[in-house]
């Protein structure tokens, strides 16, 4: 009966409004977000209960947002899950990571418009949040590109003088530690990062001060991606405070630090020498995250790449 | 009620019936049990207190390797790292290996002259579904061979049909096998139940002259829980009231990591209090746990976490 009803009123304008049907929109509350960490796949606040206010210059009256504030322990309990995620993620054939890395970039496309939102709510003009989310979606798709490319170019058939192949070729080296640049919070996260997971390593990072909670919207589309839980941990907090206990875990294997303090990465290095962790610094300016072809060098890969070296008899 | 002291007199021939002590026990509010077991792991044991407490949960362990691959090898291997766990001095020998019986040759060798003691799994172990007169002599075998401590397990099946007197007289008839060795026993707790259960093999295995109760095989899940820990505790500390035999526990399977180890603790000091706290009255039967205590004893010495790498495997 009511189809037939939908039917003979499809014809006519829909000027119908809700009024005319007796629904009246009642008032909302606002639902505000909690804004939480990946780490391990699982959205965490901080252990210790702490938080860190961001503006929301698009909220009325100004109010600030919370974002964790990540403790030591937070630290530590990423760097067990980036581990336990490490053997299967390095484990995976690079055409496979190469696959997941491009099915993150379709997540990000379906969210660019919150990721957009988001840098604009962390201080950018529309125009400038819309291409930086538009090529940091790109650069995704260039590195998904690299991770089944980049071994033919870092390998080598060495000659020798005996019997014998001698080949070197690259493998990942483990969970390694970043601390992303302040800017740009979002394309400055993954361009440090994606370098990292491509050549099979998982990650810890320490987002952008300036704008953490872009990188909160960056792990919700981390989250429904097909990467594993446990490859990109992300955490908020300050750098100053976390990273001398990141710099001081065994299990950690390499530092990539971005725009850190020289005292500051002074401090980690010196950290750093108990397990003799690879620690890289790089700071370039802002700009220079948006050059795709030098932020796409494959160089950028092989920093986090062990080299292994193989003798084989060939027998001649 | 216990009723009578309950030393088994050895396994009940054909001959003529026997009395049986009173094996009823009290029964177990399950949700308490389980709430007060998880509030009593939310304690903050920070620095001195934890680092005294991992110690003591070492000196507690039964190292265990309980495989089908279990080589001579291995199990020596075992042995070095049960008599010196750590570099460092303070770091205490566990308390015992526990292997199966035919290694037991094999470690008894390698432990000779250090204090750390042989435990040997016998009776069927892990169903325990074979005919008694195997089982006594798998526990024989054990002990002239050198265990020092012999880990029964019960047969479930023949309890979870009501059984119980068979049960009592099977704990009984080993025991007397066991001679000078201690008995533990294995209740399985993973495929009794419920906690009333639990609670009443905790009583049958007490009466029937058990010098231990022990959670778990390892080789069924759930195995140790904090909550049937506290319940199988409870039934020694009433025990205990009834008759002022001190009987020892021994959770079992599944204990990882150094933070389960001191809830362990704080369930023992708890409900039986100080004198329950030495390597005689409670042990941690474990595989993987020593590294993670070592772990963090070494967090706690250098201030900086450690990995699993950096630490013997076996």
């Amino acid at each position: 009966m009511a189809r037939a009803k939908d039917k003979d009123t499809a014809g006519a304008p829909a000027r119908t409004d809700e009024r005319e049907n007796g629904f009246v929109p009642p008032a909302r509350l606002s639902v505000r977000k909690a804004y939480k960490m990946l780490v391990g796949g699982q959205f965490v606040r901080s252990e210790s209960g702490r938080y860190i206010q961001v503006a929301d210059p698009m909220s009325l009256g100004g109010t600030k947002e919370n974002v964790p504030w990540a403790s030591r322990k937070d630290v530590r309990d990423a760097v067990v899950v980036a581990r336990g995620a490490w053997e299967g993620w390095s484990g995976r054939t690079a055409y496979n990571r190469g696959q997941i890395l491009y099915r993150l970039a379709e997540m990000l496309e379906a969210r660019q418009g919150e990721l957009a939102r988001s840098l604009e709510r962390g201080g950018l003009e529309a125009s400038r949040a819309a291409t930086e989310t538009a090529v940091a979606i790109d650069r995704v798709v260039s590195y998904a590109g690299w991770a089944d490319k980049y071994q033919s170019l870092f390998s080598s058939l060495n000659p020798v003088a005996g019997p014998h192949f001698n080949f070197t070729v690259p493998e990942s080296m483990g969970v390694v530690g970043v601390v992303a640049p302040a800017r740009p919070a979002l394309l400055g996260l993954l361009g440090a990062v994606l370098p990292i997971i491509t050549a099979g390593n998982t990650a810890i990072v320490l987002a952008s001060e300036e704008d953490p909670r872009t990188a909160l919207v960056l792990g919700e589309a981390l989250a429904t991606s097909d990467l594993p839980g446990g490859v990109i941990n992300v955490l908020t907090g300050r750098a100053a405070e976390l990273l001398p206990h990141l710099a001081k875990h065994m299990e950690v294997a390499a530092l990539d630090l971005h725009g850190v303090t020289p005292e500051l990465a002074r401090k980690a290095e010196e950290a750093a020498i108990v397990n003799v962790k690879r620690v890289r610094t790089r700071s370039i300016d802002e700009a220079a995250w948006f050059d795709a072809d030098g932020a796409t060098s494959p160089r950028w890969i092989e920093r986090f790449v062990e080299m292994k070296t193989i003798w084989h008899p060939s027998g001649a | 009620m216990a009723a009578e002291g309950g030393n088994g007199k050895g396994a009940a021939g054909p001959s003529g019936p026997r009395t049986y002590p009173d094996f009823s026990a009290p029964t177990v509010d399950k949700v308490m049990v389980e709430e007060r077991a998880a509030a009593l792991g939310k304690r903050s044991i920070k620095k001195e207190a934890k680092v005294a407490g991992l110690l003591l949960s070492i000196a507690m362990m039964d190292l265990t390797t309980l495989e089908g691959k279990d080589s001579p090898g291995k199990v020596t291997q075992l042995c070095q790292k049960a008599m010196r766990p750590h570099a460092s001095p303070e770091v205490p020998p566990c308390a015992a290996i526990c292997v199966y019986p035919k290694l037991v040759p094999v470690a008894k060798h390698a432990l000779a002259g250090s204090s750390v003691k042989v435990a040997s799994v016998a009776t069927a172990f892990p169903s325990g579904l074979s005919a008694l007169d195997v089982k006594l002599d798998d526990v024989r075998r054990a002990v002239a061979w050198g265990a020092d401590e012999i880990d029964m397990v019960i047969d479930r099946g023949a309890l979870l049909a009501g059984e119980k007197t068979r049960i009592f007289d099977e704990i009984a008839a080993t025991k007397e096998a066991c001679g000078s060795a201690h008995l533990k026993v294995i209740l399985e707790t993973g495929e009794l139940g419920t906690y009333d259960l639990v609670r009443e093999a905790s009583q049958i295995a007490m009466l029937a002259g058990a010098d231990f109760i022990k959670t778990s095989t390892g080789k069924v899940t759930p195995a140790a829980t904090p909550a049937v820990t506290l319940v199988m505790l409870e039934a020694i500390r009433d025990f205990f009231y009834a008759t002022g035999k001190r009987i020892g526990m021994k959770p079992a399977g599944g204990i990882r990591t150094a933070k389960q180890a001191l809830h362990y603790l704080v369930l023992v000091k708890e409900t039986l209090g100080d004198a329950w706290l030495t390597p005689d009255l409670f042990r941690l039967g474990a595989s993987t746990l020593l590294n993670d205590v070592l772990m963090q004893l070494e967090t706690q010495r250098t201030g900086a976490y450690q990995s699993g790498d950096y630490f013997s495997k076996d």
